[in-house]
């Protein structure tokens, strides 16, 4: 599973500027939806990438995939630094690095027929022509479970699990070495939601992929992932193998997510204690200083105010495991009490 | 709000001036000599005096140099005397623009009661006869144009009424509303309705759908689960909402009017503003003719300003930056 | 009661495949059930066949749109005959033959107002998905163009241009089309923008595909019905401006016919010679009405609703 790195992103930084003025637009503020991720994707493992609505996984994707420039960091695909490449010279990158959209209804343009949708990057990128392409569409229809005679038809005429194939299709066709799947079941009913996960799984292993899998849904991400991080507001809080995180989670958050998460069994499900965090997640405009989650944190003292922590393994885990926190979580914590009063007060540790 | 009416403000003048270019550069496209123009028959006979006549309204100098000067005494207000008449423009657009204005509002008020209230009707009885009959009225409203429909109307309001011995309806003509409102009323009721038909056929097709539109959505199905009488939820709710892209097309169309009328006017012989830059133009009298022009362009950018404003002010939704 | 054998049953024809319909084919079958609009259609299809055989029918008739018929054609007092067996339609103050110049007349209103409408719309479209697609740069430069166009005064202008350059029918398309184009390019403009912001644009950006690609194969499918729709609408709103042109002395000029200048001859006689101000008025009207409901059944046919 451990393949050598195919992606790197080093302190990754995506601010949207907010900008007012009659004449001249003066920059005020910025929203900062990505506030310094550093990662890396091995060859053939899956990286799931889980946060709540807003926590800047989208963008992260977006910066990932250069559909967007960088306000600042590096991205390294394969070893080259592509971080600052004019369109024209990220060509080459496309065709090993795509994505899979999250809405089956808005990725596909309605317009077009779906043989002519996935047998776009054929066109653009001068690869196939005429018949050919239609026979290497066709093949790819088949490959991911739809049927080949369908070439003609338009989107509305295919479910939302077809369409979501579909746009899978598309991001194949070029043979990607890297897929970055941005909630790719999000907007699918649960049924279809494991055809599709099954499909991709399968894909990754009849084709050598490697993914990046978005999602908000930390079932999903945990049955599909080898690696998982967690994002909050704009930065990654904990990175580490999928079973490792599920079964011991030390950022306060992570933890919180985890108990919230749908769980088959329903004893357990019972059992177990809900942590609720209260309060809504701050605007990425402006962030809590220090560590973001201070705000809402059960476990927060004065230095989580002043100092943001770094994404490091902590004392007594492997060194895979990485954690964002002054205080991880360790058995016997009790969560459930809402958010530490922070500025002066100190608990006594826990 | 400041902020956005300053930039507003900014680029309406940017195109007024734009304009400004423009239409100067135009007198400069056509070959014409204004000095001949002026002094007509002499002109023939003297060289000479038309030199003269040309040193001294400066029409000899350069172009740009040219253009510095009319911008400088438009600044001042001062937008030269006509090359035709000799009056001063001030004076004479002082006189046509009433005539204009009482046609425009006049029109304007018919057309936005009559159009709303027809199209409101429409909308609310979906596929009815009368909706049906309203469609059929905005398109052929739509489809006559101007200068047929005034025609026909005088052919009948006026001729046939003339020929059965009822001189109701004026055919041409302005008497001002100082001098006698009931004459004065009498001779723009043609050219209201004239004016008024086509533009209607507008805002009853565009009050209908709108409201069409208003009314299916989430809010109206609320009001009306709530119990409230259908009048109410119509006219209080739905209204409201739909008539705020009517009210901004009201507002330009009024600004665009008010620079003139061209073809109703010319029908009905009224000396508004669209009469005076006819005339002006075929008789290649430029001071008139930049004067409305820019006149004319200044109005529509202001209904534009104000229409955005209003948009504002309407739809809380809008935010001005 | 005894089983039935399955086996023994003749097997059922295969059920025919499915064919998908696609927007279009949607589109279509909906206008051609819809009365009004193939009335429309067809009445538009005679008016150019109309026109294009315009000398054939002049020769037909026996007169050419500028014979003047001192015979049948004049009244004693020099007025307009009315309708006779001689000139179905009546004739006009200098005695030509009334429906041989409204045939004429057909020909410049049909070629002004398609050729104005088809020019208008292609800038339009052209100006509105750069200014929409390519970037707030282009759009501050491009949308402010179709700002300063759109406050000019229209007739106006038109008046103006055309005393300075001459009249002909060239320079009226011209005109007219450079006084439309920026209402389309406004409309473009907003609903390029909307498309923009779409997922599958993203997706193909992601594919690598620049922006001429997907202005051409993205954008561009989804503008087409509202831009047939405007064209259709269009082509009324300059024919009439064509005729408000001629009417006004500065399109096409007399002798040549046109429907515009022929009413502005009647003006003078329309309480002696009803016709010469009705039928061109009514072929004025009848063929903008034409168009208008065949624009509203289109408009219809590709996006019905309530």
């Amino acid at each position: 599973m451990s393949g050598d790195v195919m992606l790197r992103l080093d302190n990754v930084v995506k601010h949207f500027p907010i900008r007012r003025g009659a004449l001249v637009r003066r920059q005020i503020g910025a929203v900062r939806a990505v506030d310094g991720v550093s990662l890396e994707v091995r060859r053939g493992e899956t990286l799931g990438l889980v946060g709540e609505t807003g926590c800047g996984k989208s963008t992260l994707a977006r910066c990932v995939t250069r559909l967007q420039p960088l306000t600042s960091g590096t991205v390294e695909f394969d070893g080259r630094d592509v971080s600052a490449l004019s369109r024209r010279a990220l060509r080459p990158l496309r065709r090993e690095v795509q994505m899979i959209f999250q809405d089956p209804y808005g990725a596909l343009n309605p317009r077009r027929r779906v043989g002519s949708i996935i047998g776009d990057p054929f066109a653009i990128h001068g690869i196939a022509d005429g018949q050919e392409r239609k026979r290497l569409v066709q093949d790819l229809m088949a490959l991911v479970g739809l049927n080949p005679e369908h070439y003609n038809r338009f989107p509305a005429d295919f479910s939302g699990g077809q369409r979501q194939r579909i746009g899978v299709a598309r991001a194949l066709a070029l043979r990607p070495a890297l897929v970055v799947c941005d909630e790719p079941v999000s907007a699918l009913d649960v049924s279809i939601q494991a055809q599709i996960l099954n499909l991709l799984s399968d894909l990754q292993q009849s084709l050598g992929l490697t993914y990046v899998f978005i999602a908000h849904d930390l079932s999903v991400v945990e049955h599909v992932s080898d690696r998982v991080a967690v994002m909050y507001l704009g930065r990654i809080v904990e990175l580490a193998d999928a079973g490792e995180l599920y079964a011991r989670p030390r950022h306060p958050y992570s933890a919180a997510l985890l108990s919230a998460a749908s769980i088959a069994d329903l004893d357990m499900a019972d059992r177990r204690e809900r942590i609720v965090l209260t309060g809504d997640v701050p605007s990425p405009v402006a962030p809590p200083a220090g560590c973001h989650f201070h705000p809402r944190c059960p476990k927060a003292q004065a230095i989580c105010v002043r100092e943001a922590p770094k994404l490091v393994a902590r004392e007594g885990d492997r060194s895979t495991h990485r954690t964002a926190c002054h205080f991880p979580v360790v058995p016997g914590d009790d969560l459930t009490g809402g958010p530490a009063s922070v500025g002066g007060a100190v608990d006594g540790g826990d | 709000m400041a902020r956005f009416l300053i930039r507003r403000v900014l680029t309406g003048l940017l195109v007024v001036w734009l304009i400004s270019v423009i239409v100067f550069g135009l007198f400069f496209v056509a070959p014409h000599n204004v000095a001949q123009l002026l002094l007509g028959k002499f002109a023939a006979q003297n060289q000479q005096l038309v030199q003269s006549v040309t040193h001294q309204l400066g029409l000899d100098q350069p172009i740009p140099v040219q253009y510095a000067h009319f911008l400088w005494r438009l600044l001042h207000g001062d937008l030269g005397y006509s090359y035709y008449s000799h009056q001063p423009v001030t004076t004479l657009i002082a006189q046509a623009f009433p005539v204009t204005a009482s046609l425009a509002l006049g029109a304007a008020v018919i057309w936005l009661v009559l159009g709303v209230f027809i199209g409101v009707l429409s909308a609310t009885r979906p596929r009815s006869l009368l909706d049906r009959g309203a469609t059929l009225f905005a398109l052929a409203g739509l489809s006559v144009p101007t200068f047929v429909l005034g025609l026909l109307l005088l052919f009948v309001f006026f001729y046939q009424l003339h020929v059965a011995g009822v001189d109701l309806f004026p055919g041409s003509g302005y008497v001002p509303l100082t001098t006698n409102p009931g004459q004065w009323a009498m001779h723009l009721v043609l050219p209201w309705i004239t004016l008024a038909v086509a533009t209607m056929a507008v805002y009853v097709r565009l009050t209908r759908g709108q409201l069409v539109e208003v009314l299916g959505e989430d809010f109206i199905r609320t009001a009306r689960a709530k119990g409230l009488r259908e009048g109410r939820v119509v006219y209080r709710h739905g209204l409201r909402a739909a008539l705020i892209p009517v009210v901004t097309q009201f507002g330009i169309d009024v600004g665009t009017l008010l620079g003139g009328v061209i073809v109703t006017e010319q029908v009905f012989g009224l000396n508004g503003l669209g009469r005076m830059s006819v005339q002006a133009v075929t008789n290649s009298d430029e001071p008139v003719i930049i004067a409305v022009v820019l006149l004319a362009a200044v109005f529509v950018v202001v209904a534009n300003i104000v229409v955005d404003l209003l948009y504002a002010v309407l739809d809380p939704r809008i935010r001005l930056s | 009661m005894a089983a039935i054998d399955l086996g023994s049953l003749p097997a059922l024809p295969a059920p025919p495949a499915i064919e998908g319909r696609g927007p279009w084919q949607l589109a279509w079958a909906r206008l051609r059930r819809d009365r009004v609009a193939v009335t429309c259609a067809i009445f538009i299809a005679v008016l150019l066949l109309v026109a294009l055989l315009a000398k054939p029918i002049s020769v037909l008739a026996g007169y050419s749109p500028t014979d003047q018929d001192r015979v049948n054609g004049i009244s004693p007092d020099g007025l307009p005959m009315p309708p006779s067996v001689h000139h179905w339609l009546g004739t006009d103050n200098l005695g030509r033959d009334l429906l041989v110049r409204i045939v004429y007349g057909s020909q410049v209103s049909l070629a002004v107002g398609v050729g104005a409408a088809v020019v208008a719309v292609l800038i339009g479209v052209i100006v509105g998905m750069c200014a929409g697609y390519l970037g707030p740069a282009v759009d501050s430069i491009l949308a402010r163009l179709m700002d300063v166009v759109l406050s000019f005064p229209f007739l106006l202008f038109a008046i103006a241009l055309a005393t300075v350059a001459g009249p002909s029918e060239l320079l009226e398309i011209a005109v007219i089309a450079f006084f439309s184009w920026a209402a389309v390019g406004r409309i473009v403009r907003g609903q390029t923008l909307a498309i923009r912001e779409k997922e599958y644009v993203e997706a193909a950006r992601s594919l690598g595909a620049g922006p001429l690609r997907i202005m051409l194969v993205d954008v561009l499918p989804n503008l087409v019905a509202p831009v047939i729709v405007y064209t259709t609408l269009l082509i009324p709103v300059s024919i009439v401006f064509e005729s408000t042109l001629s009417y006004l002395g500065v399109g096409i000029i007399p002798p040549t016919p046109s429907w515009g200048n022929m009413i502005s001859d009647a003006q003078s006689y329309y309480q002696v010679a009803w016709w010469f101000l009705l039928f061109p008025g009514l072929a004025l009207i009848l063929t903008t009405l034409a168009f208008n409901l065949l624009g509203d059944s289109v408009r219809d046919a590709l996006d019905p609703r309530g």
